[in-house]
């Protein structure tokens, strides 16, 4: 008996230790070519959060099943869904961002999996229950934890196995979570409809599938990750021996990343081009057809945002992956200039009746939109360095939080304003397209305001009392 | 070539690297395809 328990420990004992950064040094001869696709098994299926909304109107008729019916839930309860999920993304990575540093990409993407698929299974039981708070808590808050553990899971892995292109790499993962609806959103449907019978609605069916199929393709991400040896270098790669302006070759810890201005102005800089950019996304198919009536019909709308998508998806890859070439500053100065400029057309545009230029224009913004969330752990890699940049860029996160709050009001509600005070639909959202180029403007500043980080920040430089009380190698 | 000069171990398989980028490929071009499809309305 007692064998059989010491057994057991020791199996599990072992299957934790698999999960362990030391056993996922990579061996001489491992093709740094492999991570981008462990990185891309998480990021495609948390990216399923983006697709979340094609279940809330089949979730409000699952008593009346072909409408709603009294007791059935309202679109305005499952809205919270999301909205406690994208809370809990930006509460998780910063709260778990050291841990995921320090325990390794496969502990992360592990508990990530584990928490995903679980999020499922137990909306799948609320769904079944008919019970919301249950769905709350598995999608809301357990999905919410693996999506911001997930998120951030393989950010620094990947930028030590491509210093020489860290934005490249940054930006193949982090399109994958654009990519990932995508995905999810036909998939869902099709589950759905194959679930779906004349007495009963197939989401729980579907939810167990996508918890069956996410946990499988999560786990070989967790299995096929490596971190490089210390001593790694890509092949003809030759490290910066001196820091350049605006690249430092030293590592800041996280604790005190917080405590310099870099780290909030480009927080500033991120919730503004998203602030910018999501309140664009939301409001796209609604936009457009008030914007253009007669001549961007529903259907047409529906193309503009599924466009939109695949230029949030390129624009992650695209424009983090330039900015190797062009700076991370200047990648953002872009951003904010060329952004202001196409928010001052869009009314232009709409006045003029000119529907391609309008299309234009919104899928640049929404390039730079996802290009905004792809280049900014170089941006915070060249400030504070590779070492905490996965922490970091967790607690940098909640800027998205916050801009997912702030976008959508901030149009919605001007828009309602402009309306109900008499400005014609057409033109209701010119007020916010300016309000947006304005606070474009403010994060040009704030990007210009970045500079190098202080050598006092430096983990290296960190003598006595000066230094952060949690940085581990100097508490050794 | 992704390792130091002094690697010793035998490099990574190209079909493993196939297999890898294949599995979160396919899914990913299907998802665009899909997408692309639809995004077509937006021009009849």
């Amino acid at each position: 008996m007692t064998t059989t328990v010491n057994s057991a420990r020791n199996d599990s004992r072992s299957m934790l230790a698999f999960l362990d950064r030391s056993h996922t040094i990579a061996k001489p001869g491992y093709s740094r070519w492999l991570v981008p696709p462990a990185a891309l098994c998480v990021h495609l299926c948390i990216g399923q959060a983006y697709a979340f909304s094609v279940f809330n109107l089949p979730m409000t008729k699952l008593l009346g099943i072909s409408q709603s019916a009294p007791g059935d839930w309202k679109l305005t309860e499952l809205g919270w869904i999301f909205s406690i999920a994208m809370a809990m993304l930006g509460i998780s990575s910063a709260l778990f961002g050291r841990w995921v540093e320090e325990g390794g990409p496969r502990k992360a993407m592990f508990t990530a999996g584990c928490l995903w698929a679980g999020g499922f299974l137990l909306s799948a039981i609320g769904v079944y229950l008919h019970n919301l708070w249950i769905i709350y808590l598995g999608y809301g808050f357990f999905g919410g934890m693996a999506l911001g553990i997930g998120y951030i899971s393989p950010v620094s892995t990947l930028m030590k196995w491509f210093p020489d292109r860290p934005g490249m790499a940054t930006g193949m993962a982090i399109m994958g979570f654009g990519g990932g609806a995508l995905v999810a959103s036909p998939l869902s449907v099709w589950l759905m409809s194959r679930f779906t019978t004349a007495t009963h609605v197939g989401v729980m069916e579907s939810f167990v599938v996508l918890a069956c199929g996410y946990f499988v393709f999560m786990m070989v991400g967790a299995t096929i990750v490596r971190v490089p040896a210390d001593d790694w270098k890509p092949e003809g790669y030759v490290p910066a021996k001196a820091a350049t302006k605006l690249v430092t070759t030293n590592d800041v810890y996280v604790y005190d990343a917080v405590k310099t201005p870099q780290f909030w102005l480009i927080w500033v800089v991120l919730f503004l081009n998203t602030t910018a950019g999501i309140g664009v996304l939301g409001q796209a198919s609604a936009m457009s057809q008030e914007m253009f009536p007669g001549h961007i019909t529903p259907i047409a709308a529906a193309g503009l945002v599924g466009l939109m998508s695949l230029f949030n998806m390129g624009g992650r890859f695209s424009w983090a992956s330039l900015s190797d070439y062009i700076g991370r500053r200047n990648t953002y100065f872009v951003f904010m200039t060329l952004g202001f400029l196409l928010y001052i057309t869009v009314p232009y545009a709409g006045g003029s009746g000119n529907v391609v230029l309008f299309v234009c224009c919104f899928l640049i913004i929404v390039s730079m939109y996802g290009g905004g969330f792809s280049t900014v752990p170089a941006y915070l890699r060249d400030m504070f360095g590779t070492r905490y940049v996965g922490a970091i860029h967790g607690i940098l996160l909640t800027a998205w939080s916050a801009a997912g709050i702030v976008g959508p009001v901030l149009i919605n509600y001007i828009r309602e304003y402009n309306v109900t005070h008499g400005v014609p639909k057409a033109q209701a959202y010119n007020t916010t397209m300016y309000i947006m180029a304005g606070l474009l403007v403010i994060g040009f500043l704030a990007n210009l305001c970045v500079r190098a980080v202080n050598k006092k920040y430096h983990m290296a430089a960190q003598t006595g009392a000066g230094m952060g009380a949690l940085a581990p190698e100097t508490a050794a | 070539m992704m390792q130091t000069p002094n690697a010793t171990s035998a490099p990574t398989p190209t079909i493993k690297l196939a297999l890898a980028w294949s599995f979160v490929g396919i899914p990913l071009l299907a998802g665009v395809a899909q997408t692309l499809i639809n995004a077509m309305k937006l021009f009849q």
